[in-house]
């Protein structure tokens, strides 16, 4: 009846549970959506999770305006064929300022990306917020709750972390916190793909191997996606076949290169690949424990 | 393509070199990508401890920035790798007694579980404590991987001593299937593959003992689901959402709500690819049923024969918080998709985990296990642990904080306490109350010692008495005369104090009575305790707020005197704290007003409730 991987079919049931786990003890939960195949993936779920009924939350993007041209036209295109309540935020403020990836290094990322959630999720009165992290992302995520409770301000104090039994989530909350909730936990970057692959799921396309314009940062590869690259004097972008692997602000996602141009043969690469997918984001490299350092801030 | 999914618990201390072999494990599959591996190259010469050159696996997996510095594991910490046979979950959990909750949230979701042992050392009252603790679980699949064998000669006697103590302590576990491996996690014997230096051992390494191993956890035969979420997207769909706990399902299938034994048929079993010609095991579902029967989330539908209905439970509960548990305590019992209030009625005994014995006691501390009585404020389906983990597993949790404080596996269900029926009596408080021309309440003084309790319940009662209202007075110290005066001060006997207190004011006001009760009542989770005995709007909380210097300086009776000068201990306001109330029904500040016009000020709010005309 059903010839999935028997892996992926427990995968899937623990995280469908999740999902209803949240919706039904939360009173204004919300699924932040991120475009990436995380994100497509728990969207695949949380549709299984209520079918036949909607979604019982919204889902929020925030646009850094950063993002790859191709991923908001995936992401209007994939609102629109599922009738999702998807809504979109943008730091007004920090348009204004004219705060930008070139500039302003990690104060980007804090003020366009951290604060706006925080500040969505305050406004928005959320109690839950789903996401779609995963615990072999990143070391300090190796023991990030399922059901994890963020104190005022969106703190996260590892050494207070909830003990989680079984599939019993605990999703009470005293005055002042909220949770974010990670369906994908135990999920790695092999079994979201294979699972892509088995349920036929729609990704950016940027994750398959195309000729792209590029340029050389710090070692590497930066796809142009729009006018506002800034290019060092004399440069001009570079064609090379390449694909990414984890997609965030396009100057700070970097590309790999890669003859990977369909599932299987970007599976291929995936089983004999011997790097970690988050090598290719210039965020995390700055020191050791930034991660940890970023969560405890409020990062997601 | 890996073909199934193996849950792993994976316990020893740090000494023991469990994250070693957990790194090189990770390693040898090809789980730790070469960024990565180069991340712990520079972490090895930073912080490691095998020596110059070499790269120490156990950073590797030990997480958090503050545990790499101190060199302990703390947290449970879950690791992915496969191989082409299987897919593995690890729960790495920390090894020493600060952490066995650590342990049991890590033994919670697994399957089997590898035990490490020093060949130096051979088997520890840590050892005894990880297989107790894993046996407790239900974990009935056990690799013993004897490490360093490399520090006594590769000796085969000195291995085969340890697997026979190991497999004496296992008879007194239960049933549990055990295989003992001899290996040198540092250098890789027998990790993932044989060892050179190990002939005369012929049996699997570590890792192909994982990939053999076939646990059977605990499932009941029959079909049981409790209810997540009733799927209601129109009029006319009603899908019941949840995941199955035991047995298989078909359309056409008899089930029943396990609460109400009201019995339908399963007409589909939905789901987003079409719907399901059957149902196993761990399978999410949605259900429609062939008639409307009644089911909410909370509620277990199954199959003959159905789960009982528990109105109390016997349990062994691991205690996780640092207030121990007492008597008296009132939790957030969550058990399935059901929560419902938990009161500890008893606690008998603590399991002393090293020697496998129990002693007798009163309180629960941190990383204790116990066996707990526990009753609900309404009944709760469930089955014993040995079961079923779904039904059978619990966790209570704190009604303030909201934290997750202890976890319980169901041993018995409250049968016997079903025998004693409550007696349904015709005259009931509403219609006692109304023959004396008032509500019932309690009126609830809460401060600290000295504030002006007494005094001013004292002018209420008066006022009211000269209204012709019926009423009763409960004195902190007057009770302790007779009731109460078994009972002394420490933490256990201060709740059981309150819970007595509680229950005869209930009586009070089943009588038809204001009930006055002035007490210090120093903690909020008591006062909660005393106001969920009574209906929601019979209970008023009063607190009389005078300042801790003011009090002292009044000291009617000298005891701030006495506690100053050490003569009396766990005093409020001087060695122990007060909780002062966050919303209660009336705040009464002593140093704005009289005693008369403070009364005058409650006679007025009763008045304003409704509670006297």
């Amino acid at each position: 009846m059903d010839d999935r991987p028997a892996h992926l079919r427990a995968l899937e049931a623990e995280s469908i549970q999740i999902l209803r786990e949240v919706a039904a003890q939360s009173a204004r939960p919300v699924m932040l959506y991120s475009i990436g195949k995380d994100s497509s993936v728990l969207l695949h779920l949380a549709r299984k999770a209520f079918f036949p009924g909607r979604l019982p939350f919204p889902l929020v993007h925030v646009d850094t305006t950063w993002k790859f041209r191709d991923m908001i036209t995936f992401r209007d295109a994939t609102a629109a064929r599922f009738g999702l309540d998807l809504r979109v935020h943008t730091n007004q403020e920090g348009l204004r300022q004219g705060i930008n990836p070139f500039d302003h290094g990690s104060t980007y990322t804090q003020v366009m990306k951290t604060d706006t959630l925080k500040q969505v999720l305050t406004e928005g009165k959320y109690d839950a917020a789903i996401g779609g992290a995963r615990r072999d992302e990143e070391r300090s995520r190796a023991k990030e709750r399922v059901f994890s409770v963020r104190g005022p301000g969106h703190s996260w104090e590892p050494k207070r972390q909830r003990p989680e039994l079984w599939t019993l989530y605990n999703g009470m909350l005293a005055p002042g916190e909220t949770l974010r909730v990670f369906p994908l936990s135990n999920w790695t970057e092999l079994d979201v793909w294979t699972y892509i692959a088995a349920e036929g799921i729609d990704v950016v396309p940027l994750y398959f191997a195309a000729e792209r314009p590029t340029v050389m940062r710090d070692g590497q590869i930066i796809v142009v996606d729009d006018e506002r690259m800034r290019f060092e004097p004399g440069e001009a972008p570079v064609m090379r076949q390449v694909r990414f692997r984890s997609l965030g602000c396009y100057p700070l996602s970097a590309a790999v290169e890669s003859d990977a141009t369909t599932l299987d043969a970007l599976l291929a690469e995936m089983r004999a690949t011997r790097q970690s997918e988050r090598a290719g984001r210039l965020i995390d490299r700055d020191e050791d424990a930034s991660m940890e350092r970023k969560k405890r801030e409020g990062y997601f | 393509m890996p073909d199934s999914l193996l849950r792993v618990l994976t316990c020893g201390s740090v000494d023991d070199g469990k994250s070693t072999l957990l790194g090189r494990l990770l390693a040898e599959c090809g789980a730790v990508p070469e960024d990565v591996l180069a991340g712990l190259e520079r972490d090895s010469r930073r912080w490691g401890t095998v020596g110059e050159g070499q790269l120490d696996y156990a950073l590797l997996v030990d997480g958090l920035a503050a545990e790499r510095e101190q060199g302990v594991t703390i947290d449970v910490a879950y690791r992915y790798f496969e191989t082409p046979r299987r897919r593995f979950i690890l729960a790495d959990a920390p090894g020493h007694q600060q952490y066995t909750r650590n342990m049991v949230t890590g033994a919670s979701t697994s399957d089997l579980a590898v035990l490490l042992v020093d060949a130096r050392k051979g088997l520890l009252a840590q050892t005894r404590r990880h297989a107790a603790i894993a046996s407790l679980l239900g974990i009935r699949d056990i690799v013993l991987a004897v490490n360093k064998m490399d520090l006594v000669g590769f000796d085969p006697a000195v291995f085969e001593e340890i697997t026979a103590a190991f497999t004496a302590l296992l008879d007194r576990l239960g049933e549990v299937r055990l295989t003992a491996i001899p290996v040198v996690a540092r250098d890789g014997d027998n990790v993932t593959g044989p060892s050179a230096r190990m002939p005369w051992y012929a049996g699997p390494s570590v890792l192909a003992a994982l990939e053999e191993a076939e646990p059977r956890p605990a499932v009941p035969p029959a079909f049981r689901m409790p209810v997540q979420w009733v799927n209601r997207p129109d009029h006319v769909f009603r899908g019941y959402a949840g995941t199955l706990a035991g047995g298989r399902l078909r359309p056409g299938d008899l089930i029943a709500n396990s609460a109400s034994g009201l019995e339908a048929r399963v007409t589909r079993i939905v789901s987003m690819d079409g719907d399901r010609a059957e149902a196993g095991c761990g399978d999410p579902v949605t259900l429609v049923l062939d008639r409307e029967i009644d089911v909410s989330r909370g509620d277990v539908l199954a199959a003959a024969p159905l789960p009982k209905r528990a109105e109390s439970v016997d349990a062994w509960v691991v205690w996780m918080d640092e207030t121990p548990l007492f008597r008296g305590r009132a939790y957030h019992f969550l058990l399935g998709t059901r929560s419902v209030i938990g009161t500890v009625t008893e606690i008998t005994t603590r399991l002393d985990v090293d020697s496998l014995t129990e002693t007798p006691v009163r309180e629960l501390a941190l990383n204790e296990i116990g066996r707990v009585s526990i009753s609900l404020s309404h009944p709760v389906v469930c089955e014993t642990y040995a079961e079923s983990r779904t039904l059978g597993g619990f966790i209570l949790v704190d009604r303030l904080t909201r934290g997750t404080v202890g976890a319980g596996l169901v041993t018995a269900l409250g049968a016997a306490r079903n025998e004693v029926h409550w007696q349904r009596l015709d005259v009931d408080k509403a219609a006692r109350g109304a023959l004396m021309g008032q509500r019932p309440a309690v009126l609830w003084f809460t401060g600290l010692s000295g504030a002006g309790k007494s005094t001013i319940a004292n002018l209420v009662e008066k006022r009211l008495h000269a209204m012709g209202r019926h009423t009763m007075i409960l004195d902190g110290d007057n009770v302790r005369h007779g009731l109460n005066k078994d009972l002394g001060f420490s933490e256990a006997d201060r709740v059981e104090n309150i819970r007595r207190v509680a229950e005869v004011s209930k009586l009070f006001v089943e009588a038809g009575l204001i009930v006055l009760v002035s007490f210090i009542s120093p903690y909020r989770t008591e006062r909660m305790l005393a106001r969920d005995s009574v209906e929601a709007g019979e209970f008023l909380e009063i607190f009389v707020d005078t300042p801790v210097a003011e009090c002292r300086r009044r000291d009617p009776k000298g005891l701030y005197r006495k506690a100053d000068a050490g003569q009396i201990r766990n005093f409020t306001g001087v060695d122990a704290p007060y909780e002062p109330p966050e919303n209660p029904e009336i705040r009464l500040q002593t140093l704005a007003a009289a005693p008369d016009a403070l009364a005058e000020q409650v006679v007025q709010a009763l008045r304003e409730r409704g509670l006297i005309v």
